[in-house]
């Protein structure tokens, strides 16, 4: 089974109708897990109990950053390479994006009281997550000021190539200037400076929630097929009725409604 | 390049004409800055501190203003189709229209800072390191403004919307900018870092604005 194969959105349909149940377990069994170990983890010897706030806040700000990810593969995939579901995929993944953007903020903020003293410092890392979530927020209703999908899907696609270039700002940010947030700690040259203990359960934790995303998106794309099944078949319905009240006769009518149940 | 200049001579006088509103960017420019002091209130001191803020966020709303004419009237009078299937490359033509944009609306800007800048307590030295960071910053605000007037033209929707997708983009040169201005007047950094970023975004934005205005536009347009 390739890319290719998955442009026919019922095959889609029905493989993601297979794969479901079995993502939406594997992510509830990993979360259960992640949760466990993470309030199990020691305290720190400086932060006391809310170093496991980074528990959630660090898979939160990953994912912000993934997602849009994604939609920038998803994006390359209606421009070049106008694969049918690539836009699909990339409408999908907005708002779930945005989600984790916003609760990698809104975590994040309830971390920095306790240890910085603010909730919220304008500092290199913090801004441009900041304008992801901005830029996030804009897609959207990009995607919901243009009625005809096809029209905003390659505009969007513009735009979140051209938002892709935030990506390694954000992660470079805090080792490009010197600000309050931490520089990175796990992904770094010469191993994790996390120590063992912590590091475990954010792995799992991380996994966890790039599963519960890989879930949501599938869900998210079955719902915008099934969303733009039923506006086709509305417009359809619609101009039969128009034709028919046209003419004036009802036999159209029986004829529409034939036609609409075989779509 | 005959071609280029061609087009670029066309838009500036287009822009300067009756009709093509370019040099209401100034006047927009020249209103929000006078609105600041009714707002913040006449304390001199206090508005020195805020200038280099205050011109930088009223050059970023002129320029985002008139960015809306950028494709608009060529596309209603059908020249942009002609631009399209000529045989100049899209990229190119997206960048010799941006240059003529912010010759004819951009630079206006800049020169009337010193004006402004009397209005606003600001000293010479303050005032010149404003109207360079300007200079240095507002292509790079033309040039990513360009993305969403062309994303515009595409979806036939202009006004808020372009504003919520390319406002996100210039926070950067905000950024910078007003750190080079107050570099100068306040420091205690040094001006020359936050400049060269400036510059940096300027060109960087030279290199992707074009292409990604072109693709929106070669996608977009039917």
């Amino acid at each position: 089974m390739t890319l290719i194969d998955l442009a026919n959105p019922t095959r889609f349909l029905a493989l993601t109708a297979r794969l479901l149940p079995w993502l939406a377990a594997a992510t509830i069994i990993l979360l259960a897990i992640g949760l466990y170990q993470s309030a199990s983890a020691p305290d720190d010897y400086q932060q006391g109990a809310t170093v496991k706030i980074m528990f959630i806040h660090v898979p939160n700000a990953w994912l912000s950053m993934f997602v849009w990810g994604v939609m920038s593969i998803a994006s390359l995939g209606t421009l070049v390479w106008r694969h049918p579901l690539a836009d699909v995929a990339a409408k999908a993944a907005a708002p779930i994006g945005a989600a984790f953007t916003f609760l990698a903020l809104l975590t994040g903020s309830l971390w920095g009281r306790p240890m910085w003293g603010t909730y919220w410092e304008w500092d290199a890392r913090l801004t441009s997550v900041l304008i992801l979530f901005l830029m996030y927020l804009g897609l959207m209703a990009l995607w919901r000021a243009v009625d005809e999908p096809s029209r905003a899907a390659r505009a969007a696609a513009v735009l979140t190539l051209v938002g892709a270039i935030n990506l390694p700002i954000i992660k470079f940010s805090v080792d490009w200037w010197n600000t309050l947030h931490q520089p990175a700690s796990v992904m770094r040259m010469g191993g994790s400076s996390l120590d063992r203990s912590f590091l475990i359960p954010l792995l799992v934790m991380a996994i966890a929630f790039t599963l519960l995303f890989v879930t949501l998106h599938l869900a998210a794309m079955r719902n915008e097929i099934l969303r733009r099944r039923v506006r086709s078949l509305q417009m359809m319905q619609a101009s039969r009725v128009a034709f028919s009240s046209d003419v004036g006769t009802g036999s159209h009518e029986a004829n529409a409604s034939k036609e609409v149940g075989a779509a | 390049m005959t071609a280029l200049s061609a087009l670029i001579r066309r838009d500036i006088r287009i822009a300067l004409r009756v009709g093509g509103g370019a040099l209401i960017g100034v006047l927009f420019f020249l209103t929000v800055v006078v609105l600041m002091p009714f707002a913040v209130g006449p304390d001199l001191a206090l508005l020195s501190r805020l200038g280099p803020a205050i011109l930088w966020l009223g050059a970023l709303l002129a320029s985002l203003l008139t960015l809306d004419r950028l494709f608009m009237a060529d596309h209603e009078d059908g020249s942009l189709d002609l631009i399209t299937m000529s045989r100049t490359p899209l990229e190119l033509a997206c960048a010799a229209k941006a240059l003529a944009h912010w010759l004819a609306a951009g630079l206006p800007l800049i020169v009337a800072t010193p004006v402004l800048g009397l209005l606003l307590n600001l000293d010479m030295v303050a005032t010149g390191a404003v109207a360079l960071t300007l200079l240095a910053g507002t292509p790079a605000l033309t040039f990513t403004g360009m993305i969403g007037a062309a994303l515009a033209v595409t979806l036939h929707r202009g006004g808020l919307l372009m504003a919520v997708l390319v406002l996100p983009l210039s926070i950067p040169v905000l950024i910078f900018g007003v750190a080079a201005s107050q570099a100068v007047i306040v420091g205690p950094m040094t001006f020359g870092a936050p400049f060269s970023i400036l510059c940096a975004l300027s060109l960087i934005s030279l290199v992707v604005g074009p292409f990604a205005a072109a693709a929106s536009l070669k996608h977009g347009l039917d």
